[in-house]
């Protein structure tokens, strides 16, 4: 949808129908189409063994696809070997040369490209102090804490300019306070230079701060491509629903399908009428979708067009908010948000509450496997 | 929680020593308790401690004894020793010199040790050793009136009018000499007692350490030629290949040296399996003299030894991660050059510790070249055997012993001056 408003001119890499398999039996990666627009933050997200990491290795040279193009610009990269591709890279052991200073680290591509010295020396200069690390210039990697190091290897992927960045789970090595940290410096970093930055994790919070766009992978292929908040709010089917933040699931049976909109039977003989997102026709099941946020409670519940009778089973507390488990239908672990303030002081656990939601809050997606 | 609040800020503010629940000073409980640490690490350690003391200190420091012990002289000629100690060493010693000799010579006869100090006189000058044998034989000797002791041993044979065999007397009346460890090295005492080189025809050692090392310096190269390519294909190799090529390189360890030392004269030798095959095949014509030279002792040493470098060598190959080569590659090192500038580099210390082994063990190498080599190939080990076991001479076999201990130190020393203070050991 989006990609419509994008000319060719903007695409810097793409792939098309880009396969691999390592043994001949089996494709790790699936008929890839993927178009990387220049000066973009692209996350590839995707529980492990998805073929991230191998999609980048193949972008980056050191795999190559049995199948398909990539190219870079208008230049076809299948048979350009790696190092004459000009791609910054990041590891997520860092892999900075631990018999080289940070300095001869950062140089290192420099002098591969016969700068001057002068010249190599300013550069080093600028790109630690890009990431603030000014002072260690002489360190070994081996006497710095996880978090310098990464800043280092961040430093020396960016140090000969590259227009392309790819990293794979950068930031997979370090404590959390200090990966959020990181988080905020890579985008700052990347709006600076304008650089296009590929990024591969396996952490959707990461993803959802950090990126412009999203590609969510499974078995090899790409789910949906798409902005964050698009990706959250209108999820194309139930594997990027329940892997992109908190989801409720309702199982339930089509029984009218119109355009965009859907009627759908709960086990319970309630029905629901849901935005028709991925069913094909009346008669075959469905798993719907829905935030926890976007469900009201009690009086609130009043103008919706879907309204339900929930049991509580249980409170669970938050701080800011507190989190109701419902059961809903007949269906347990449906979460419900409630901020802190809203709580009705008179509601205890085995009180029915009745609940609603608005007909295009809810998606009703492709079934997921029935879980009690 | 609350009540303890206070207490505790007072303690921190008031700053009075910490004490332990049972009212004791916290320093000094902590302090025992450390001592209690320490103490019962040492009796952990003893046992062992021990036994390296009494099987690997112990004899390394007697062998470092022996090569300068020097205790026949002092032993069996004890009067004469102490008397000669005086002497201007410029004419010949003075009668009661010549007058302890005697007594001496007679104790000595009585007490059967005559042989040993001829024999180890007889090292200084050869024919000693008879001239003391002569004389021991005549003793006791009756003086007749107005002879002197010294013309009386100089009627018997004219050297001991020779004051050249009494400084050697002198020179060996200490309990300890360098004599030994200066043979070793081709070398001689002057009169003077410093050390010169020896005349030409009677060097032997120099050129005996200098092949000793020739030939550890070469088959440590070819170890490394063929164990780096091998043991860096190892570690590259997926887990369940690698495991089972790393059971053929250690087999050889399963088999002992002398096993392995005769089967390469099998195939080695001149109607051996290699010749054999390569004139029937019409390669040569002539069988290849492979076994009894040079040639045979670096094939089997090379083979014997080779898993010391590939060891060392897989295991900080294996500790590399294939990121790092990726790394410079992508950021535009072609392969090669990264290989040198990064994987090489990092591999220098695992492979200089194999490479210092196998220097190590080749220099006291014994049984290989004894039955692969000619007298040729010969090295420091040989002379080492064939001084306890032949000439029954411990002093040259301790000398040489103690030279080749001497040299692996110096080689450890600078390994881990070039190695062990390296960076690498902080990455
Ligand atoms: N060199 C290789 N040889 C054979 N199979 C491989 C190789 N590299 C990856 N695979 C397989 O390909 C699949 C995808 O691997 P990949 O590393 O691309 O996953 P990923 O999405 O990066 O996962 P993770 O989040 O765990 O890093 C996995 O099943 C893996 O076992
Ligand atoms: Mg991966």
């Amino acid at each position: 949808m989006m990609s419509e408003k994008h000319t060719a001119s903007d695409t810097l890499v793409s792939f098309r129908g880009v396969q691999k398999s390592y043994d001949g039996a089996s494709l790790i990666v699936k008929n890839l189409d993927l178009d990387i627009r220049k000066g973009e933050f692209l996350t590839m997200l995707g529980p492990s063994g998805s073929g991230k990491t191998t999609c980048l290795m193949m972008l980056a040279g050191f795999e190559t696809p049995t199948h398909g193009e990539i190219r870079l610009g208008d230049k076809l990269l299948n048979h350009v070997p790696p190092h004459k591709r000009n791609i910054g890279m990041v590891f997520q052991n860092y892999a900075l040369f631990p018999h080289m200073t940070v300095a001869e680290n950062l140089a290192y591509p420099l002098t591969i490209r016969k700068m001057g010295k002068s010249e190599i020396t300013d550069r080093v200069k600028k790109a630690l102090g890009m990431v603030k690390l000014d002072a260690l210039a002489n360190r070994y990697p081996g006497q710095m804490s996880g978090g310098q190091q990464q800043r280092v290897a961040l430093a020396r992927a960016l140090v000969f300019e590259p227009q392309l960045v790819l990293m794979d789970e950068p930031l997979g090595a370090l404590d959390k306070q200090l990966r959020e940290h990181m988080q905020l410096e890579i985008k700052h970093i990347h709006e600076n230079l304008g650089i296009t930055v590929v990024y591969v994790t396996h952490d959707q919070g990461e993803a959802l701060t950090m990126s412009d766009r999203v590609a969510v992978f499974k078995d090899g292929i790409i789910q949906q491509i798409d902005a964050a908040n698009v990706l959250y709010e209108k999820p194309v089917n139930s594997f990027v629903a329940n892997f992109i933040g908190e989801n409720n699931t309702l199982h339930g049976e089509v029984v009218a399908l119109h355009d965009q909109h859907c009627t759908v039977r709960l086990g319970n003989g309630d029905t629901v009428q849901a935005a028709a997102v991925c069913v094909g026709q009346a008669g075959e099941a469905t798993s719907m979708s829905i935030r926890p946020e976007r469900v009201r409670l009690s009086r609130h519940a009043e103008a919706c067009e879907n309204r339900l009778q929930a049991r509580l089973a249980e409170f669970i507390y938050f701080g800011d908010h507190v989190r109701l488990r419902l059961d809903v239908a007949g269906q347990s672990g449906f979460m419900v948000k409630v901020p802190a303030g809203e709580l009705d002081s008179s509601w205890k656990v085995g009180d029915k509450l009745d609940i609603g939601w608005m007909a295009r809050d809810i998606r009703a997606l492709d079934a997921s496997v029935y879980t009690h | 929680m609350l009540e303890v609040m206070p207490t505790m800020s007072q303690t921190l503010t008031v700053n009075a020593p910490l004490t332990a629940a049972d009212g004791e000073l916290l320093t000094v409980k902590l302090a025992r308790e450390h001592r209690n640490k320490q103490l019962k690490a040492v009796a952990l350690v003893a046992p062992l401690a021990i036994f390296l003391l009494l099987t690997f200190l112990v004899p390394i420091f007697m062998l470092l004894g022996r090569s300068v012990d020097n205790p026949e002289v002092v032993t069996h000629l004890p009067a004469t020793s102490q008397l000669i100690a005086s002497w201007d060493r410029r004419a010949l010693p003075s009668e009661e010199v010549f007058q302890a000799m005697a007594r001496d010579l007679t104790a000595a006869k009585e007490a059967k040790t005559v042989p040993e100090v001829a024999k180890r006189l007889n090292m200084d000058i050869s024919g000693f050793r008879s001239l003391i044998q002569k004389t021991a034989r005549k003793m006791p000797l009756e003086l007749a009136a107005g002879e002197t002791m010294r013309d009386r041993f100089i009627q018997m044979d004219e050297r001991w009018g020779d004051p050249d065999h009494w400084h050697v007397i002198a020179k060996n009346a200490k309990s300890w000499t360098p004599y030994y460890l200066y043979s070793s090295l081709d070398l001689r005492e002057t009169k003077a007692g410093t050390p010169e080189l020896a005349p030409e025809e009677e060097r032997a050692f120099i050129s005996i350490f200098g092949r000793t090392l020739w030939i550890s310096f070469w088959v440590t190269v070819f170890c490394l030629l063929l164990g780096y390519p091998l043991a860096y294909w190892l570690a590259n190799l997926p887990a369940r290949k690698s495991n089972l090529l790393m059971i053929l390189v250690l087999l050889p360890f399963w088999t002992s040296v002398l096993v392995r030392v005769a089967s390469w004269i099998v195939l080695l030798q001149r109607e051996g399996l290699i010749n054999s095959a390569l004139m029937n095949l019409g390669i040569i014509g002539e069988p290849l003299q492979l076994a009894f030279n040079r040639v045979g002792v670096y094939i089997a040493m090379v083979h014997i030894l080779l898993p010391f470098v590939i060891l060392p060598a897989y295991s900080v190959m294996k500790s590399i991660p294939p990121t790092y080569m990726r790394a410079a590659i992508s950021l535009g090192d072609h392969p090669f050059a990264a290989f040198w500038k990064i994987y090489f580099p990092q591999t220098v210390a695992g492979v200089a510790a194999g490479a210092l082994l196998v220097f190590i063990m080749c220099i006291g190498y014994y049984i290989t070249p004894a039955l692969l080599g000619s007298p040729e190939e010969q090295m420091v080990s040989y002379y080492v055997a064939f001084y306890t076991n032949v000439t029954i001479n411990w002093g040259m076999a301790a000398a040489l012993g103690s030279l080749l201990l001497i040299a692996t130190m110096t080689l450890y020393g600078l390994y881990s001056k070039l190695v062990g203070a390296n960076k690498l050991s902080l990455g």
